[in-house]
């Protein structure tokens, strides 16, 4: 009887052994697989920005549920939900400035659409948002500063003559006109990158995380 | 599946009531999301991670939404009324009615259950269904540690849904894999032991009034019926069999996903959907009678 019991007792606790053993082995196993996974996958590519209003990218991660509700409040489809290929943490809005930029809504919709705060309901005039920072690049390919009279960038700022202004200088032998970004009105909605002519746009949109300049007075980057 | 009963004295519809009605309300709710982007009808916005029907009533995730608050974010009031909602909502009609009725993952691991029944495979990786609760714990785990919705990087169901609705890309080789899995290595193995946001769903299921009884216990034949047919037959036995004969036939556990099935399937009519107070009133009496 004895014996018995010792029996079933061993058996009973080999089974717990072995379904304590097996729960704690595929937690450690997937565990560690998310986490690399999520290292590795979770970046965002330059080229993407963000909607208006979006938390710093760490806090974003975290306040983002990939709903889309942004998505289909933008009136434009600019904005795209991120899918498992893209350079671009799965399921979150982005849109690529070259493409398709904001439009810059004056209502913003896209902002109160967002059920969890990842975009912040503070910004309510679009001028304030902060989506990126529009950079000149063009130094060498920029056809303004090869001496045309090409104002692509400057004509479509939609807020112009602030964001973006001409500054001329005496080049060899002519003027040439510099497109040059004011850090504190630009917005980073793109439509200076959808708009220039050179081939590889002269004037991007990077993140503005990615760039030196203080942003003081923006609502988020 | 044949019944073992031999004569089936029902028809077919009949016997498949609540799987139809189940198929139905699945399409439906994915139709409630599609006929937006789709047909410009705007019914139920977002996907199933946060969604608002008719722009006014919001309704979010509860386990993202926990995933979000541990990974440090200070969550928007709506996200908060969004998660009130869906609790209630599955407080009344079962925590893991979403698994069954609302899942789009189902149709795909039912598929996979079904083909191997009719393929005949019967071998399966010995996996425990209490995995998914240390998933759960792991995910939210992840979660804290690297300021991240963790699971949402990698959950099919959201992927699935917001793929049907945003574009899929190559998510469709996370649904793929889900379905091997089922097939090939572990019966059940995606909802039944893996899931994380089904076991959250369980937890809910804990408080939920809808609940599957065994109510005409006495009339059962014993042929098996509705273990072949239950993803989760674990819970069918303390209900259909209890040590006492006055135990509650309510289904207690919280892994019945409330899918009607073994209702379907019970030729003598065992089974029906009723609320857990009928269980509060048997397991009183069950009590005078100890």
């Amino acid at each position: 009887m004895a014996a018995k019991q010792t029996a079933f007792f061993n058996q009973g606790r080999r089974r717990f052994l072995r379904l304590v053993s097996e729960v704690a082995g595929v937690m450690a196993l997937s565990g560690l697989a998310l986490s690399a996974y999520l290292k590795s996958a979770r970046h965002l590519v330059a080229t993407a920005i963000r909607p208006p209003g979006a938390l710093a990218e760490a806090e974003f991660q975290s306040a983002c549920v990939h709903c889309g509700l942004c998505v289909e409040a933008c009136p434009y489809d600019i904005l795209k939900l991120a899918r498992l290929e893209d350079p671009v943490p799965t399921g979150t809005p982005y849109f690529i400035a070259r493409e398709n930029p904001c439009e810059m809504c004056q209502d913003i919709p896209c902002v109160p659409a967002c059920p969890t705060g990842a975009l912040d309901h503070q910004l309510t005039e679009i001028k304030e948002a902060s989506m990126g920072l529009a950079v000149f690049v063009g130094t060498e390919t920029c056809y303004a500063m090869q001496g045309t009279s090409c104002r692509a960038c400057y004509m479509a700022c939609p807020i112009m003559g602030e964001a973006i202004t001409m500054r001329h200088f005496q080049g060899s032998g002519q003027m040439v006109f510099q497109p040059t970004v004011h850090s504190a009105a630009c917005t980073g909605c793109g439509k200076c990158e959808e708009a220039c002519i050179t081939e590889e746009a002269s004037i991007k949109v990077l993140p503005a995380a990615l760039l030196q300049h203080d942003i003081g007075t923006r609502i988020h980057g | 599946m044949a019944s073992s009963n031999g004569q089936l004295k029902r028809g077919i519809v009949r016997r498949n009531k609540w799987l139809l009605l189940r198929r139905f309300v699945q399409v439906a709710i994915l139709g409630l999301f599609m006929s937006g982007p789709y047909l410009g009808v705007w019914i139920m916005e977002g996907n199933l991670a946060s969604s608002t029907l008719l722009g006014q009533v919001p309704f979010t995730d509860p386990f993202i939404a926990l995933q979000s608050v541990v990974a440090g974010h200070d969550l928007a009031t709506t996200a908060l009324a969004g998660v009130g909602f869906v609790l209630v909502f599955y407080i009344l009609f079962g925590g893991r009615s979403f698994c069954a009725w609302v899942c789009p993952i189902n149709p795909i691991t039912d598929g996979a259950a079904a083909l191997r029944d009719r393929l005949g495979f019967r071998a399966s990786v010995h996996l425990s269904r209490f995995v998914r609760y240390g998933l759960v714990l792991v995910v939210l785990l992840v979660s804290y540690l690297m300021h991240d919705i963790a699971f949402e990087a990698v959950n099919p169901i959201t992927m699935l849904h917001r793929g049907i609705l945003f574009g899929m890309g190559i998510g469709w080789l996370f649904i793929l894999a889900v379905f091997l899995f089922d097939l090939f290595v572990v019966k059940h193995g995606w909802c039944g032991h893996l899931c994380p946001v089904g076991a959250f769903y369980g937890l809910i299921n804990r408080f939920s009034l809808t609940r599957v009884s065994a109510k005409d216990r006495a009339s059962c034949t014993n042929c098996g019926d509705c273990f072949r047919v239950c993803p989760e037959p674990q819970v069918i036995a303390p209900a259909l069999y209890p040590d006492h004969r006055l135990a509650s036939p309510i289904i207690a556990s919280s892994d019945c996903i409330t899918c009607g099935r073994c209702i379907d399937v019970c030729e003598p009519g065992v089974f029906n959907f009723t609320h857990r107070f009928d269980a509060a009133l048997e397991s009183g009496t069950a009590r005078q009678a100890d």
